[in-house]
């Protein structure tokens, strides 16, 4: 067990520091470099402000240098500076995480909540009416892109109720019910498409399942179709659901860049697209490590939990 | 050749619709200035959120340029971005999936690591600092988003690839004396051409959502191509409720290609490699 645990831990070190060199070298192969760019949008070029800022930036240090000063800085929590506000990078995404954070949560709470129930339903009543459905809504998921859905409930909901969501976040604890809605209603935006890839997940897992040999005992000995589906099946069946749950988790995120836009939500989402609409570049690197972070833990839970879930994987 | 499109017809008509669809898109993009009624980049101060009407068929916008003409306009950005990027992705992801499954070893053993950790990036935000990176032009939304394909598809080749290497016909090829790159290329790679054709076709559905995701947030195709999601741009979103058919129709656009080439693409699939599940 420990063994393993240190391995996959091992595994998701190498992994982050893999995805840091991408980032890295990614954001390096802009054309001119990105002082350039910076005053590219002011319009003219000061050349002692440049050699300042490159020396700010470390930018005339060697390549790997830069990187390992990076590197160290990230550890010791020091995501630098933002030269839209000229403040730490920090302190403007702090207050944003609870916001992206919970909007996640949300969404993941609505895929499950549709996904899930439809594609047992689906499967059970494998190629009726009932399954035709089911599946079309699934698809349907799959192809619209999520920040139109967003706007067309924002339509609906304005031209049936004459309610404008509010442009400006509101705190929970100001007023709860406000806050749900203010979330609820991007979290449906962003969890339809994942409730679609966990309806197909499900669907053809139970299928597979419900073929096997012990579903069919279990019908032989006379218990309720219902008894069957849910004890016998559904358990089994949730392996590859919670794998496409947890890789779900990670496209979230970029559901979640278009939608907080949308909605106008403070989020971590959105600030990653104004750091790149105002060539940013400090904060975009920050920000993209950090999205790296969360989706290597996001993964590395998923594969604690399998190992959990199915007693056949063995900790070795 | 037609006798398998026959085949296919037969059995999956779903599929077959979506195809049909694919195609009437693809029809009314080559067609474009005929098919219009209007120049798409027109502005006319004089007709400014017209609604839908038998002169302008889908309205008209806040620079009263026609919907309609502009939809079937876009339809050319999106669908050329759309499968430029599948074929992109196929054919690099194909011959990494290739050299890294059929060489194996030390190969292998950087290909995969790398692989793995271009894929951990969500689709979207990989394209996005590629765009910030290369600044917006068509060509870098085509790169931004063939590139996270590449391992999705290579992972895919790999494992057909590993398979096939250990089958009787490609040792009695090398019995035969044949070399390593004509096994490659003479016997395996046309059997991963079914997993490959499956993989790009899923992929053409994601390209067109990511370029207008991508055109949405203002780092996509530049004007003055007139792009649907560019069409959906923040901006759009302000007059939605004086006119909502600036925003209903272009996302309408959106979904139907990307419902067609998902209809299209999941029939292929069970047509032509059963065993593939996504």
């Amino acid at each position: 067990m420990w063994a393993f645990l240190a391995r996959r831990l091992g595994l998701a070190a190498v992994t982050l520091v893999g995805m840091s060199i991408v980032i890295f070298v990614l954001l390096r192969l802009a054309p001119g470099n990105i002082v350039d760019l910076l005053f590219q949008s002011a319009g003219y070029v000061d050349p002692v402000e440049k050699q300042h800022i490159m020396h700010d930036l470390s930018l005339d240090r060697p390549v790997p240098v830069q990187y390992a000063q990076w590197v160290g800085q990230l550890l010791h929590g020091n995501l630098g500076l933002s030269y839209r506000y000229g403040l730490p990078a920090w302190q403007i995404i702090r207050p944003r995480i609870p916001v992206t954070v919970e909007l996640a949560i949300m969404s993941i709470a609505v895929a499950i909540a549709l996904g899930l129930p439809t594609g047992v339903a689906s499967a059970a009543r494998q190629n009726t009416p009932v399954d035709y459905g089911f599946r079309m809504f699934s698809l349907a998921g799959l192809s619209m892109p999520a920040f139109w859905l967003g706007m067309l409930i924002i339509l609906v909901l304005v031209r049936a109720f004459g309610w404008i969501p509010s442009m400006l976040y509101i705190s929970a604890r100001v007023d709860l019910r406000a806050h749900l809605l203010q979330f609820g209603l991007p979290a449906l935006a962003v969890g339809y498409r994942s409730a679609a890839l966990i309806n197909r997940m499900t669907r053809s897992s139970m299928l597979e399942v419900l073929r096997e040999d012990y579903v069919r005992t279990a019908r032989a000995k006379g218990l309720a179709g219902r008894a069957v589906i849910y004890r016998h099946a559904l358990q089994n069946a949730l392996l590859p659901v919670v794998t496409v749950i947890g890789t779900e988790f990670a496209f979230l995120i970029g559901g979640l860049v278009v939608t907080e836009t949308v909605f106008n939500l403070p989020g971590v989402a959105r600030y990653l697209v104004e750091a790149i609409l105002w060539r940013d570049y400090p904060v975009v690197q920050n920000l993209v490590m950090f999205i790296a972070i969360i989706v290597v833990l996001a993964n590395l839970a998923v594969d604690l939990l399998y190992a959990r879930l199915d007693p056949r994987i063995r900790y070795t | 050749m037609s006798a398998g499109i026959r085949r296919f017809a037969e059995r999956y008509p779903v599929g077959m619709a979506g195809g049909a669809i694919m195609l009437l898109v693809v029809l009314a993009a080559v067609l474009a200035g005929v098919v219009s009624t209007h120049d798409p980049t027109r502005t006319d101060a004089a007709h400014t959120f017209v609604p839908p009407n038998a002169q302008f068929w889908l309205g008209t916008d806040h620079l009263g340029r026609d919907i309609y003409s502009r939809i079937i306009h876009g339809a050319r950005v999106s669908l050329a971005v759309g499968i430029a990027c599948s074929l992109i992705g196929g054919v690099a992801g194909g011959a990494v999936g290739l050299v890294s499954g059929y060489v194996g070893g030390r190969a292998d053993t950087v290909i995969q690591p790398t692989l793995d950790i271009m894929q951990g990036f969500p689709l979207l935000v990989l394209a996005l600092v590629m765009t910030a990176a290369l600044g917006p032009s068509i060509e870098t939304v085509v790169v931004a988003i063939s590139v996270p394909f590449i391992p999705r598809i290579a992972r895919v080749v790999r494992a057909s690839v590993l398979s096939i290497r250990e089958t009787s016909y490609v040792e009695a090829a090398r019995a035969l004396g044949a070399n390593h790159i004509r096994v490659a290329l003479r016997h395996i790679l046309p059997n991963t051409v079914a997993p490959l054709i499956v993989m790009s076709t899923a992929q053409l559905g994601s390209a067109i959502l990511v370029e207008a995701s991508l055109s949405f947030l203002g780092l996509g195709v530049p004007e003055p191509y007139p792009s649907w999601g560019r069409m959906l741009s923040v901006s759009a979103a302000e007059f939605a409720q004086r006119a909502p058919w600036v925003v209903i129709f272009p996302g309408l656009a959106i979904s139907l290609v990307v419902f067609a080439s998902n209809l299209l693409g999941d029939s292929l699939r069970d047509f032509l490699d059963p065993r593939l599940r996504l």
